[in-house]
């Protein structure tokens, strides 16, 4: 029963592969972009807030099928980036990634944001009079201050591309070894006739990392507060 | 040699300042609502002035009408808020040094001694902001905005959140920056006490205008010469 197989392995290791690689990537954009709404008035800025969230409320089925159809090989973006760059999304883990990161961006962006706007403005300007131009003040009192928000964006992120399914399945399908991840293998299992015990094993697993997740993050937003306002 | 010659409309309430003065310590006095926190913020570069020129040493920090505003953190102007602003997630060490970081300036060990000594602050260096008392807080704040070097310090009532023991503990040190730090000052103050004490010249305002100008002698309950 706890015997896992190598291709519960396989699609193990995949999806913390694939989680992974999105969180990192989707970080410094949601940084950047938490910050655009959270310190920046502009023209827009609603609709990049809503266009943000869109991954949150649309159908899974949907943005999975929007991005085989931007970025798969015929797609607008996908057969240019082919064609120029040799970089191929459809039916690799990379798409699995990339669906992962967009459907996740939402969750990462949010808490970033919020404990961006939460930095006092105040030390922010007393920065600028001792001297520090404002891409220093970022990264010297705003990030800092903030980073107990970028660690619990970052974890929501991974736990949330961890469980991705809909839109992965869509864009990439569900190819053992390349986009088969702990979601779709589950998914393949239970529609096989004896595939139970080894879908509870795998349920199991998601669990265990998830809970893992969870915990880790709570310890990470333990230390940098306590780091941030210990005295 | 400080120049101010600004308006802002800030909602119903406009200001409306002109002066130039020279002394080591500009008092600008006025009650609470004057505009001189704003007026202070515009010499910062923290709030721009609709119309007007400010000027420090010569050099030219805002021209409306040439368009030209310098940002806070090109002005070398150095501001103590009422509030002292430490940075939370560093220690006192860490936050006396930001300003010279910040400027790429040499490190000093000899200004570094000068100062702490002068403020009394070198046993508090590895403490976190959150572990000081107030008095202690703005000590630490005067420290840090001198040692960015500036060529004119702002002080917003530096003291206006202390109780009246710990102002007893901080005025002397306010004294002792004037005479020993070689930095010209301006202090914002409604207190004329502490004004009479501090200040070289007075501005004064009154819903955001220059009421008086001139020596302490201006402040109020002071009899004028004959």
């Amino acid at each position: 029963m706890f015997e896992i197989s190598p291709t519960e392995w396989t699609a193990i290791l995949l999806s913390l592969r694939v989680a992974a690689v999105a969180t990192l990537v989707a970080t410094p954009l949601g940084i950047a972009l938490a910050w655009l709404l959270a310190r920046r008035e502009f023209w827009g800025k609603s609709v990049l807030d809503a266009l943000v969230h869109l991954p949150l409320v649309l159908p899974p089925v949907v943005t999975g099928y929007l991005l085989l159809l931007t970025f798969g090989r015929r797609g607008l973006v996908g057969g240019w980036l082919a064609d120029h760059f040799g970089i191929v999304f459809a039916f690799r883990w990379t798409g699995a990634a990339l669906a992962c990161g967009i459907m996740s961006f939402p969750l990462l962006v949010r808490p970033i944001r919020l404990s961006i706007e939460a930095v006092d403005r105040r030390l922010e300007q007393a920065a600028g009079t001792l001297g520090a131009p404002p891409w220093r003040v970022f990264l010297t009192i705003t990030l800092p201050l903030a980073l107990p928000g970028v660690l619990a964006g970052m974890v929501l992120g991974f736990a949330k591309a961890i469980g991705e399914f809909g839109a992965t399945i869509t864009f990439v399908s569900n190819i053992p070894g390349e986009t088969q991840t702990i979601s779709s293998a589950i998914y393949s299992l239970i529609q096989t006739p004896d595939g139970d015990t080894a879908a509870l094993r795998l349920v199991v697993v998601s669990i265990v990392i998830a809970l893992a997740a969870l915990v880790g993050s709570e310890w990470f937003a333990r230390r940098a507060t306590k780091r941030l306002h210990g005295n | 040699m400080l120049r101010v010659e600004v308006s802002r409309q800030l909602g119903e309430f406009s200001i409306e300042a002109s002066f130039a003065s020279e002394g080591r310590v500009t008092g600008l006095f006025g009650a609470s609502g004057a505009g001189k926190t704003s007026l202070i913020n515009m010499i910062a570069g923290l709030l721009r002035p609709d119309r007007g020129i400010i000027a420090v040493d010569g050099e030219v920090l805002d021209d409306t009408a040439a368009g030209l505003h310098i940002p806070p953190h090109r002005r070398r102007i150095g501001y103590v808020f009422q509030d002292a602003r430490l940075f939370p997630h560093l220690d006192i060490r860490e936050n006396l040094d930001y300003g010279r970081r910040m400027n790429r300036l040499a490190e000093d060990s000899a200004q570094n001694k000068r100062v702490t000594d002068l403020l009394d602050i070198g046993g508090l260096l590895d403490r976190r902001p959150g572990r000081l008392s107030g008095g202690e807080r703005q000590r630490v704040a005067l420290g840090r905005a001198l040692l960015a070097q500036p060529r004119l310090l702002l002080l917003d009532e530096p003291m206006g959140s202390l109780d009246e023991e710990r102002k007893v503990e901080i005025l002397p040190y306010l004294v002792r920056l004037r005479d020993e730090a070689n930095v010209p000052m301006v202090y914002v103050s409604h207190d004329a006490g502490e004004m009479r004490q501090l200040a070289t010249q007075v501005v004064m305002l009154r819903r955001g205008r220059v009421v008086a100008f001139g020596g302490p002698e201006v402040l109020p309950g002071t009899t004028l010469p004959a």
